[in-house]
């Protein structure tokens, strides 16, 4: 016999006149391999046709279905209810503005945070298009990879106790952005230019380390690496100050 | 209502629109862009695999050349290409996966030294010249003569997406996301923009330009079980055959993926085969060299699906709870191997199947996966009889995929077009006037308006949901790898059927904002009516090309099918009315693609002949005259050299 599911789900609609938070129940029947993506669909499409929330890739790749599942921050699209008790809570990320139910504006601060580290190569190079492509050496080339795998899903955000405390705080994903222009040859920015960016309680200072960060995010990024890498930068350019 | 005006309108934040954008800001025009996501989430980010280039650096793309990937394109689209687009294609890739790495792509590069590989299934030692260490390297792919397939892991659109939009950032292009362009505003031949509605909050806004791009990816999702993200569901070419005058191309060319896993249907890349994976059948055996002694698990896309499934019919598939299946063996190459360079793969796998593809057999079957048709446009980009709009990447029709497109050509042809195409937009917008018809803007919008206002409070009683099903129920059923003439006509019938359901629709929320279900209800007309150009086209089409294979038509005719299908719907109450024209000009004649072991009834016009009629045949259909002369960027018989330097 399969289980009965109860899902407690936040809802409020901010375009809705005097529409207040609260928590609604639906009740599912549970099938194999059941995700909190095709319960949710089920639910919207049987029982509350304006419920909202975000899915785009629904395979762990986009970044876009991040919520809190029984209080932890995670991908609900690969989330299966088998691995849940019966009764599963779902509530919007905490700390992004909240469009409504379960969806929550993470691109915009996404968008905001690239603006802010400059999130491109700076370089006085110009593309030559005759010309063979700058080498680099594969170990590199596969070390930015590593960090450039975020998919600004915002789950360290919303598990990170300094964030929730300073809305300026980069989080980690915006460490982890640091670190990916850190190490990369191509990226011409000195010392000077990265220290102003990350010696300041919105950057490394603000973090605490205690890696709650590291523990919730769904693509297991090496952020602890990636922290360390930083901190030992910045201290030899606070001593060759 | 808000009117937002910029010189050139975006519609769409992948990785064609993106770039589309790039190139228009470099020219100072003022670029807006809008999504239905946040850009990095579009689902560019979503393919894996890689993007074909012929850069030839490693040992493995030793002799490749732009001319030898042209040969590859135009053999796999089963010669339904334009061959002169798929020059432009071809000639440009290296140099876009170079402007790529410029931009911040970390390409896997070439490692010098001996390098374990498997090749046609079977280890093997290959040794990487050491004077091209550090160069941009790539892998197997199907369909091609040489390792052409540029890549970072299995994270390629991923990467590419980002940096491209890292781009976006620093021009400081805006990005309007969460928005739903929903009708063009034209009048008169001439397009001035779109009516969009806010997913935010349900405003109705008027977006007003000098240029229109579409760039909104494919429809996979009418299908039903596809591999594209939800939010592929044809929105953008809805916005062209909605006009009534510009016509889709191709509708019937639809592309079936060999490894969808099962159940849900998320793709797994075409690099695990290109890296060494094997397809297996429910004895655990090997079954592709028995089909394809030649190119094995690494046939183009329509011959390795439509033998799974002939091999299945012959009682050798998996049964399983979710139907039936074939294995994908990846377990040889290795945890190094899967936990790096196929790391995507291996995380769908143990996340979404609970396979652990290290030690097990990943389950798999062909799945709808990509749009080969689209938007008709010229070399340009220009749309056939719409001046001032232009389409690019999945959602067009440009047309270097014919009837099958090669994997890795589509990430490639996104930012090749969005280079090439992006000027051409660009040259239009600096010479044309800004056209604020405020009028004609307003009523575009009241129709819209009409349309949910009759959703949310007339009397219909269908549910969008149900409607929405049974077109992918039946497209999946009737209209897929294997076609008949019976199948087809039963799909054209029950399709018409679900274009009426559609129109009476019933949305039974009133909530205010981005009510997910209008939202639905506002495309479902689209969706029904491309169904039926799909499988009304594939109906038509009396032969089999790429991935149309009609069981009654096996055969490809070029004496007949060397053309393009071409649909448009100008009374919205009636039938779509269908043409044809010449593929383009040939300059590699129709001939064997050397895998599918297809049957062939020959042109019977020479093909002096038949190029003579491109040019007026498709003027006739309403292609706007492109910047230089139809022929100009396809140089003639490049390929003889190439072929006959090889005997
Ligand atoms: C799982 C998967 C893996 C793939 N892997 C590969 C690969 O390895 N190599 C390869 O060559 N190809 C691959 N492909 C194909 C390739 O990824 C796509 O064809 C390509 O990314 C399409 O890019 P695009 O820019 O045209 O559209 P998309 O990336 O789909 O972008 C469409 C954009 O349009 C927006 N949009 C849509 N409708 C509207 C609207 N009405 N109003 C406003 N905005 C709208 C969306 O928000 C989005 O921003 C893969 C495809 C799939 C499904
Ligand atoms: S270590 Fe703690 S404080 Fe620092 S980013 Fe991670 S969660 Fe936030
Ligand atoms: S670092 Fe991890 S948790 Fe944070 S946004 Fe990126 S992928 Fe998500
Ligand atoms: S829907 Fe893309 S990560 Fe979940």
């Amino acid at each position: 016999m399969g289980r009965t599911l109860t899902f407690k789900i936040f809802r409020y609609n901010p375009t809705k006149d005097n529409d207040q938070p609260h928590i609604e129940a639906y009740r599912l029947e549970e099938i194999p391999r059941l995700n909190v993506f095709s319960a949710l669909n089920m639910i919207r499409e049987q029982q509350a046709p304006d419920l909202m929330y975000d899915f785009v890739c629904r395979a762990g790749i986009c970044g876009s279905c991040a919520m809190m599942i029984n209080g932890r921050p995670t991908l609900a699209c690969r989330t299966l209810t088998s691995d849940l008790p019966d009764t599963i809570e779902l509530f919007p990320l905490p700390f992004f503005k909240l469009l409504g139910d379960l969806s929550v504006d993470t691109g915009v601060w996404f968008r905001e945070m690239g603006e802010r580290l400059e999130s491109w190569i700076h370089t006085q190079k110009q593309f030559d298009p005759e010309a063979q492509e700058e080498r680099m050496d594969n170990a590199t080339a596969n070390k930015i990879y590593e960090s450039e795998r975020c998919i600004e899903c915002g789950c360290c955000i919303a598990g990170c106790a300094t964030a929730q405390v300073y809305p300026d705080f980069l989080g980690a994903a915006g460490l982890n952005r640091i670190g990916r222009f850190l190490f990369d040859p191509r990226d011409e920015r000195g010392d000077q230019e990265w220290f102003e960016l990350v010696s300041t309680d919105e950057g490394v200072f603000g973090c605490l380390g205690m890696m709650a960060c590291d523990d919730v995010c769904p693509k297991d990024l090496p952020l602890l690496e990636v922290f360390a890498y930083i901190r030992r930068k910045v201290s030899g350019m606070a001593l060759a100050k | 209502m808000r009117v937002i005006t910029s010189d050139v309108l975006v519609i769409g934040a992948g990785l064609a629109g993106e770039r589309t954008a790039i190139a228009c800001a470099k020219e100072g025009l003022d670029v807006m862009i809008l999504s239905l996501v946040p850009p990095r989430r579009s689902h560019s980010s979503a393919a894996q695999g890689g993007m074909q280039a012929a850069l030839a650096n490693s040992v493995m793309g030793e002799g490749d050349n732009p001319t030898v990937h042209w040969l590859d394109t135009v053999k796999g689209s089963d010669w339904g290409c334009d061959q002169e687009v798929a020059r432009i294609f071809a000639d440009n890739a290296p140099i876009a996966m170079r402007e790529m790495a410029h931009f911040g792509v970390p390409w896997n590069r070439v490692k010098g030294g001996e390098q374990q590989v498997f090749i046609k299934g079977k280890k093997a030692t290959i040794t990487e010249d050491s004077v091209n260490e550090g160069l941009i390297t790539a892998r197997a792919f199907g369909g091609t003569a040489k390792w052409r397939t540029c890549y970072t892991a299995d994270g390629t659109g991923h990467t590419v997406l980002y940096t491209m939009d890292n781009m976006v950032l620093q021009m400081g292009i805006p990005v309007h996301d969460r928005m739903e362009a929903i009708r063009l505003i034209h009048r008169d031949g001439r397009c001035i923009g779109a009516i969009v509605r806010s997913l935010r909050d349900g405003e109705i806004l008027a977006y007003v330009a000098k240029a229109t791009v579409i760039a909104t990816g494919g429809y996979g999702r009418i299908y039903g079980e596809s591999t594209n993200a939800i939010i592929n569901e044809g929105t953008g070419s809805w916005l062209a055959l909605q006009t009534g005058i510009v016509p889709l191309g191709n509708m019937e060319a639809v592309q079936v993926h060999p490894t969808g896993i099962v159940p849900t249907d998320i793709l797994v890349t075409e690099g695990c085969r290109g890296d060494g994976g094997l397809l297996l059948d429910v004895d655990e055996y090997r079954f592709m060299p028995d089909y394809e002694p030649e190119k094995m698990e690494l046939a183009s896309r329509d011959v390795v699906s439509r033998r799974m499934k002939e091999h299945m019919l012959k009682g050798k598939g998996v049964k399983s709870d979710y139907g039936e299946h074939l294995w994908l063996d990846l377990r040889h190459l290795g945890e190094q191997h899967l936990k790096t360079k196929l790391r995507e793969v291996y995380d769908i796998c143990m996340y979404f199947i609970g396979v652990n593809p290290i030690t097990e057999l990943v389950p798999v079957r062909p799945t709808q996966h990509y749009s080969m048709g689209g938007i008709r446009v010229n070399k340009d980009g220009h749309a056939y009889n719409l001046e001032g709009l232009f389409a690019l990447g999945e959602v067009a029709c440009w047309d270097m995929h014919g009837f099958n497109r090669l994997g890795g050509n589509s990430l490639a042809e996104t930012v090749v077009a969005g280079m090439v195409i992006g000027k051409e937009v660009a040259k239009y917008a600096l010479q044309t006037d800004l056209s604020i018809e405020l009028g004609l803007a307003e009523e575009a919008a009241q129709m819209e308006r009409r349309k949910m206002d009759s959703l949310l409070n007339g009397d219909g009683t269908e549910n969008v949901y149900e409607v929405r099903d049974e077109i992918g129920r039946i497209l999946t059923k009737y209209v897929h790898i294997f076609r008949t003439g019976e199948g087809l006509q039963t799909a054209v019938d029950e399709l018409k059927k679900q274009i009426e359901r559609a129109k009476n629709v019933k949305v039974r929320t009133t909530a205010p904002g981005m009510n997910p279900e209008l939202s639905t209800a506002l495309r479902i007309e689209g969706m029904a009516k491309q169904a039926y150009t799909i499988a009304k086209g594939a109906l038509d089409r009396t032969e089999s090309r790429g991935a149309h294979y009609r069981e009654d038509y096996p055969a490809r005719d070029d004496s007949n099918w060397l053309n393009r299908t071409l649909v448009r719907w100008p009374d919205p109450d009636g039938e779509p009315v269908y043409e044809y024209e010449p593929v383009g000009l040939l300059d590699l004649p129709p001939g064997d693609r050397g895998y599918g072991g297809g049957q062939m009834i020959d042109m019977t016009k020479t093909v002096d002949e038949y190029n003579e009629q491109v040019d007026p045949g498709q003027t006739a259909k309403g292609r706007l005259s492109p910047s230089e002369a139809t022929g100009a960027r396809l140089p003639k018989e490049a390929w003889r050299a190439e072929l006959e330097g090889k005997e």
